[in-house]
């Protein structure tokens, strides 16, 4: 299918009740002046399976996982809950610089991992620590990152939060925000095309997370026109939590919410109930068969769901949201509370399970907590490498300049907490 | 729901009383410990820095602020303060003045624009989506139709997406025009820049050489809450799109006496901080603290006098004042956070070897001290930035040269 002849085919015929310009082929003409709004059109419906209460709304709904698979799953949302409130509070106390917290989110980031295959290639923002929990980001792989120590792949450069694993297919997050959206789609059609010319491969698709915040920048708008053009096979999903910061959707955008956008850019959409963990994993499993169909296609998912934190350790949200509102959401609805009474009403979680489940996590975490606070920080020239291939002419000169500096003050620095301290300086 | 939200959010900006934390980067504490037996490379202690003034008096006997502003009063206001003051004082004096931005309703994530909305209104004072290449595009429309659009971006290291709009358009709006007299003259985009010890690599850029190579833009950075009020409410007015860009360490750390009254400071015109004869050191905004620190230590050691200069404004960028001295002094040092490769010291060092008369008098070449070729990484930045046991080095250096 070349597009290259569409338009060269394409002619006015004289009678004809449909237009023919090659921007528009199925447009019936029409003698009525209208212009459409968007409250001409009922509200996209949105996707749920379990109500508030954990009961099971949709009849049909068979759960496609053993007890055992939805009890582990249940786990890694509880395991970012409790991860969270343990560094938050670290963060207080002046032990980390920085945290952001997924509070409300959890049903949204792990369900949606749970039906990707480990080799599908994820973008993240930076609010979704379930997805890399599901994946198999171990405690020991959160909290290096967390400290910056010599164990985190980033080797200190980043902050907080900013995690990637080249075993879990998961890029490393980047603070611009929506950057990863239009790298998301030339991700996809390179798996396509590498299927293409491997058939061996496993067909792979590539998911990318954002905010309904994030969606107003240029790059949402690219990323999406250039994966339904070149037809990669992407899911987008959007966490829709109502908060950019402090900004309220209303200021963000008009409209029927994101997933207006998706289908206004030809691309096949569902707006979820991004609390309802099973909501979010059918979705997302019908999302993934959807875009390896016919060579590939993009899907839209707008998971709706509800900032409960402050945005992050730098945030006091009750500046710009009343605290009625936020504890209102939180006695209304909650991702794990839900899941967690799905379970009771089928017989396979306890109260006595709960709290051992939260004992033993928070043990975990402490231990590795502690054990990743008195690693050493990563070597000092690491700040000089990786910005090329190889150091430049230039990186070794300067590399040596701090480093007969270093040795020239040796009272005005503290080198101690760094790997092999000054002397990884050498050339 | 939607009402519920943005009502609320309305009734909790109301009393302003409260001072939430700045947003997305903490900049009160700093992760960068000091060494225990440092003795340059100490904490900056701007309740003493003879660069802020803590007197009343110091304010106001500032050569550059018109008599009647003189004769007035002062209040004590940290960098943050001092823009809100400005901001306030366009607003308020000109109604062709707008401010937007991400955020900026409930007072901005460093509290700039702190109940601006509620003094002037949504229609002057109001959040954007988040989008800066809309928010830039959307502030040179503005101008060229008449406003003085003051639009922020959140923190410089995300204007990237606007840079088309700031490079392609607001730079070169007047040139196209030509005689059809359209310009974005009446554009002031404000960014928080710099380090502030944690904000890794996207907290912490000073990305002001990209825009001082672009014709068409001033640049200017303020280094107190005096000199950023004069300054900015001097871009606000100016006819030429100004980048304005704000060191956020200072928001809070910098506190000094203001004059209440309104005022401008000149564009394009360095300030002599202090006088000397045997080097000068040109830096801008914050790295000017640490100067200061390093020229106290080598003067009292070795008897010198040294030369300190603010450059203030960036491009165009005040030649005749640092020609001047460096040939009085025939040494020279220039100082800044951003990256050495292509930054404004390689501009200021060509300028000063390219003038016949300053070249004559070099007796050393004109050094440079700046952030290495590397982006700001989180746990290095001690070991990135100048600080002031660098700074002292290479005045020494360039004394034995
Ligand atoms: C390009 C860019 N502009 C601004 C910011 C500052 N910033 C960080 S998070 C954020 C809000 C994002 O909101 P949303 O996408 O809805 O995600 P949420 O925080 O709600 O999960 C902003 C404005 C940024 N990181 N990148
Ligand atoms: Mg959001």
């Amino acid at each position: 299918m070349t597009s290259l002849s569409t338009s060269s085919r394409l002619s006015q015929e004289p009678n004809a009740n449909h237009v023919s310009f090659p921007g528009a082929v199925k447009s019936a003409f029409t003698h009525k002046l209208k212009y459409e709004t968007s409250e001409d059109y009922p509200a996209l419906p949105t996707y749920r399976v379990v109500d508030q209460q954990g009961v099971v709304v949709d009849e049909s709904f068979e759960p496609d996982l053993t007890d055992a698979e939805v009890v582990k799953l249940y786990k890694d949302m509880v395991f970012i809950s409790i991860l969270d409130l343990i560094m938050f509070d670290a963060q207080r106390q002046g032990r980390l610089s920085f945290y952001m917290v997924s509070a409300g989110e959890e049903a949204l980031s792990v369900g949606s991992a749970s039906v990707l295959a480990p080799e599908d290639v994820i973008f993240c923002q930076y609010r979704e620590q379930g997805v890399f929990k599901q994946r198999g980001f171990t405690t020991a792989d959160f909290v290096n990152q967390l400290f910056a120590n010599r164990k985190d792949p980033g080797k200190g450069r980043n902050m907080p939060v900013h995690y990637g694993s080249k075993e879990l297919n998961i890029h490393t997050i980047s603070s611009p925000l929506a950057t990863q959206l239009p790298q998301a789609s030339g991700a996809a059609y390179a798996l396509k095309m590498q299927r293409l010319n491997d058939a061996s491969l496993p067909p792979r698709v590539v998911a990318a997370y954002f905010g309904e915040g994030a969606a107003s920048e240029g790059d949402f708008h690219a990323a999406l026109n250039m994966a339904a053009t070149r037809s990669c096979p992407v899911i987008f999903i959007c966490r829709n939590n109502g908060y950019a910061i402090s900004t309220p959707t209303l200021d963000q955008y008009r409209g029927d919410g994101i997933a207006s956008r998706g289908i206004g850019y030809g691309i096949d959409t569902v707006r979820v109930d991004g609390n309802d963990f099973w909501a979010v994993r059918e979705a997302t499993k019908r999302a993934r068969a959807m875009a390896l169909e016919n060579g590939g296609r993009p899907v839209l998912i707008e998971a709706m769901t509800y900032r409960v934190s402050h945005h992050s350790t730098s945030d006091d949200s009750f500046a710009y949201r009343a605290r009625v509102e936020v504890e209102d959401w939180k006695r209304r609805d909650n991702p794990i509370t839900r899941l967690r009474k799905w379970m009771e009403v089928r017989g396979i979680w306890d109260d006595a399970k709960e709290k051992t489940c939260r004992e033993e996590t928070r043990a975990e975490i402490l231990r590795a907590f502690r054990e990743a606070e008195a690693e050493k920080k990563p070597p000092i020239r690491a700040m000089f490498e990786d910005v090329y291939e190889e150091l430049t002419p230039d990186l070794r000169n300067q590399m040596t300049q701090l480093r007969e500096h270093l040795e020239k003050y040796p009272n005005e620095y503290d080198w101690s907490e760094y790997e092999d301290g000054k002397d990884s300086l050498k050339p | 729901m939607k009402r519920i939200l943005s009502h609320s959010a309305r009734r909790a900006v109301a009393p302003s009383l409260r001072t939430p934390r700045s947003l997305a980067v903490c900049v009160q504490r700093s992760y960068s410990t000091h060494a225990p037996n440092a003795k340059l490379n100490v904490p900056i202690d701007y309740s003493t820095t003879s660069l802020l003034a803590h007197e009343p008096q110091t304010a106001l006997s500032s050569a550059e602020l018109p008599p009647k502003v003189r004769d007035g009063t002062t209040r004590k206001m940290n960098l943050f303060q001092a823009i809100n003051d400005a901001l306030s004082t366009a607003l308020g004096q000109d109604p062709s003045v707008l401010v937007f931005g991400e955020d900026v309703a409930f007072g901005g994530v460093f509290r700039c624009t702190m109940s601006l909305a509620d003094t002037y209104g949504a229609n002057r004072v109001f959040n954007t989506p988040l989008t800066e290449q809309g928010i830039m595009g959307f502030a040179i429309g503005a101008a060229a139709e008449g406003m003085r659009p003051v639009a922020e971006i959140q923190f410089a290291d995300y204007v990237y997406p606007a840079f088309d709009q700031l490079v392609n358009e607001a730079a070169k709006y007047r040139y196209r025009e030509g005689s059809c007299g359209r310009s974005a003259g009446g554009l002031t985009v404000r960014m928080p820049c710099g380090s502030v010890g944690h904000g890794a690599l996207y907290h912490s850029q000073s990305p002001e050489s990209l825009f001082t190579h672009i014709p068409g833009l001033r640049v200017i950075i303020p280094r107190s809450p005096l000199q950023a009020k004069g300054l900015l409410l001097s871009a606000i007015r100016s006819n030429d799109p100004c980048v304005f860009m704000e060191p956020k360490i200072l928001y809070r750390a910098a506190v000094e006496q203001v004059p209440t009254s309104p005022y401008t400071l000149p564009l394009s015109k360095a300030e002599i901080l202090r006088e000397g004869k045997d080097v000068t050191v040109i830096s801008y905004g914050q790295p000017l603290y640490m100067c200061m620190s390093a020229i106290e230590k080598v003067e009292e050691e070795l008897g010198i006098s040294v030369e300190l200069i603010d450059l203030r404004t960036i491009y165009p960028w005040d030649k005749e004042t640092v020609y001047a001295s460096v040939r009085k002094t025939g040494r020279c040092l220039v100082v800044h956070e951003a990256m050495v490769n292509a930054g404004t010291g390689a501009e200021v060092a060509a300028a000063i070897q390219e003038d016949p008369d300053t070249f004559l008098r070099l007796e050393a070449p004109v050094a440079r001290v700046a952030g290495w070729s590397i982006p700001t990484p989180l746990m290095f930045e001690k070991f990135n930035i100048p600080d002031v046991a660098r700074i002292y080095d290479n005045i020494k250096k360039v004394l034995e040269y």
